[in-house]
């Protein structure tokens, strides 16, 4: 069965969704990244849909699954290259993604990562006490 | 007043996929715009994935419609599965049986022009949805 | 039917001339068509009709085919001209006299005559209907392109600065509407790279609830792409409006001039508008 790659990018990784995926590669999906960012230590996600043209409401789970499993392994998760027609119809639907960041594309949205890893940095010595 | 008529098994995932695929070029076809095309395929996602998760797998039959002056795509989707007890309730946003965000039926209800369901305890459910253009 | 047939075929000159005459003392309008493209038009329309009558009576059989398509093509060409649909289908309907005048002379008896009258006239009935159908589909599309292209050109989009759009809206909006405005802006931050969108309602005069729900639904579109939309143009009556229909805009930034919806834009993007300290220097360059 095909896999969607995942790129590693310094302490982030790159997946670019560029097929209309069925649901068994949905879920590999969410596997492998959950498995990889636990593996690498990874901070940051960045998913690019910007070849999606349809985002029903499984692949709308499937990202804010990715976004929670991804929250609880300490990394950021950001969804880049939204079309506006899915936009729009993701509003009409009435889906909201939660504890997920957007960006236009992939470059903003790894200054935004860039930005949100730097600004919640953990302190280089850990006494245990959070920031 | 079918214009056209195709029938589509909906069973496993992969049916999932070659519907949307087929219902884009239709839409296509007929000159919808790149929004409408859209929801339409999103709609038609939801209601192939609800006849093959809680009804066992069932069909699609897409039709190409005419009323008076316009023109429409009508899709049934069709399973013999366990039905829908409280279907007012099923049309709430939210309201979810398998865990999911609850939004498929009412959700789709808002993507298209026209929406019917039946849906008989034991015998199954059918969803009627029309789209003109 | 048959002695009609024959007298159609018999009298093609008279009745052309009979039905020039006609138009000329109706309803001419000779503003809008000259002498000759009248005169071709009823010849070649005259001719296909005789062959048309000589093989059936039913307009919507395939004898009559080569004679619709011709009226169809007149109904477009005066709707173009400017004729009216009933100037349109007059023109036909004037045939009846010259037809009625050939029919007079050739049958002496009158229940015969009668019949072959009824039947004429209600074949050129049924061909001026048909003419006029199709001269008001032509005007209904013109209308709804040109509402289209109306449409368009009042929900431009417009590039304040580099990464910051506005979109000025002027007019009552309707569903409509609101969909093209919302594609357009839409496409137009994917295009433009844009972070920020202001959407300007100055020139709004009533927000209900449907309208308040599409500029929410827009604004959340605009989000979920990645991009923040700011609202601004809200005039106090427009805000007590909001409030008494109980809209919620608590997720909405809102402003109530453009300009200061700009300079929030501008502060967004880490961008300042600073003065210039000192004049350049004239002779700076050799």
């Amino acid at each position: 069965m095909d896999r969607i790659p995942i790129l590693k990018f310094g302490n982030c990784l790159l997946v670019t969704i560029q097929v209309d995926m069925h649901d068994e590669l949905a879920l590999s999906l969410q596997e492998d990244l959950t498995a990889q960012i636990a593996k690498y230590g990874s901070r940051g996600v960045l998913i690019d849909i910007s070849s999606l043209e349809i985002v029903d409401s499984f692949i709308g789970r499937m990202l804010a699954n990715i976004a929670a499993m991804s929250r609880i392994l300490d990394a950021q998760t950001v969804l880049t290259g939204m079309q506006p027609a899915v936009a729009i119809t993701l509003v009409e639907l009435g889906m909201v993604l939660p504890g997920i960041k957007t960006a236009l594309n992939v470059e903003r949205g790894m200054d935004l990562l860039k930005d949100y890893l730097a600004q919640n940095e953990e302190p280089e010595e850990s006494d245990g006490s959070e920031e | 007043m079918a214009l056209k008529s195709e029938m589509f098994p909906v069973m496993c995932s992969a049916d999932v996929v070659k519907v949307r695929q087929v219902v884009r070029q239709w839409a296509a076809q007929l000159n919808f715009s790149l929004v409408e095309q859209t929801k339409l395929v999103t709609a038609t996602s939801e209601l192939a994935r609800n006849a093959l998760e809680h009804g066992g797998g069932g069909s699609m039959l897409a039709e190409l419609v005419e009323d008076g002056a316009r023109k429409g795509i009508r899709l049934i989707f069709d399973d013999k599965g366990p039905g829908i007890p409280n279907i007012e309730l099923a049309l709430k946003d939210g309201y979810t049986t398998g865990g999911g965000m609850g939004l498929g039926l009412s959700g789709s209800r808002r993507l298209v022009s026209d929406f019917q369901i039946t849906s008989e305890p034991g015998r199954g459910t059918t969803v009627t949805i029309i789209r003109w253009k | 039917m048959s002695v009609f047939q024959d007298v159609m075929k018999s009298n093609e000159g008279a009745i052309l001339a009979g039905w020039m005459g006609e138009l000329e003392s109706s309803t001419r309008r000779s503003d809008l068509i000259n002498d000759t493209d009248l005169r071709r038009q009823g010849e070649e329309l005259l001719r296909l009709f005789t062959a048309a009558t000589q093989l059936s009576s039913d307009v919507q059989s395939d004898a009559f085919a080569s004679t619709r398509e011709f009226l169809r093509e007149i109904a477009r060409s005066r709707m173009d001209q400017g004729f009216t649909a009933a100037e349109t289908a007059l023109f036909i309907l004037a045939l009846k006299q010259p037809i009625f005048t050939a029919l007079k002379s050739s049958i002496k008896d009158s229940s015969d005559l009668i019949e072959e009258v009824w039947l004429s006239s209600n074949l050129l009935d049924k061909l001026a209907m048909l003419t006029v159908s199709s001269a008001v589909g032509f005007r209904e599309q013109t209308i709804l392109r040109q509402q289209e292209e109306m449409m368009e050109l009042s929900t431009p989009v417009v590039t304040l600065w580099d990464g910051i759009l506005a979109l000025p809206l002027i007019g009552t909006l309707d569903s409509a509407r609101t969909q093209v405005v919302m594609e357009s802006l839409l496409t137009a931050i994917v295009e433009t790279n844009s972070q920020v969108a202001i959407i300007d309602i100055t020139g709004v005069p009533t927000v209900d609830t449907l309208v308040a729900q599409h500029l929410i639904k827009t604004i959340t579109a605009a989000r979920l792409m990645g991009a923040d939309c700011y609202l601004s143009g809200i005039r106090p009556a427009i805000a007590q409006t909001i409030v008494h229909l109980g809209i919620d805009l608590v997720d909405v930034q809102t402003k109530a001039k453009l300009s200061d919806a700009f300079a929030l834009a501008l502060k967004r993007l880490g961008k300042v508008v600073t003065t210039i300290k000192q004049p350049v220097a004239k002779n700076k360059d050799a």
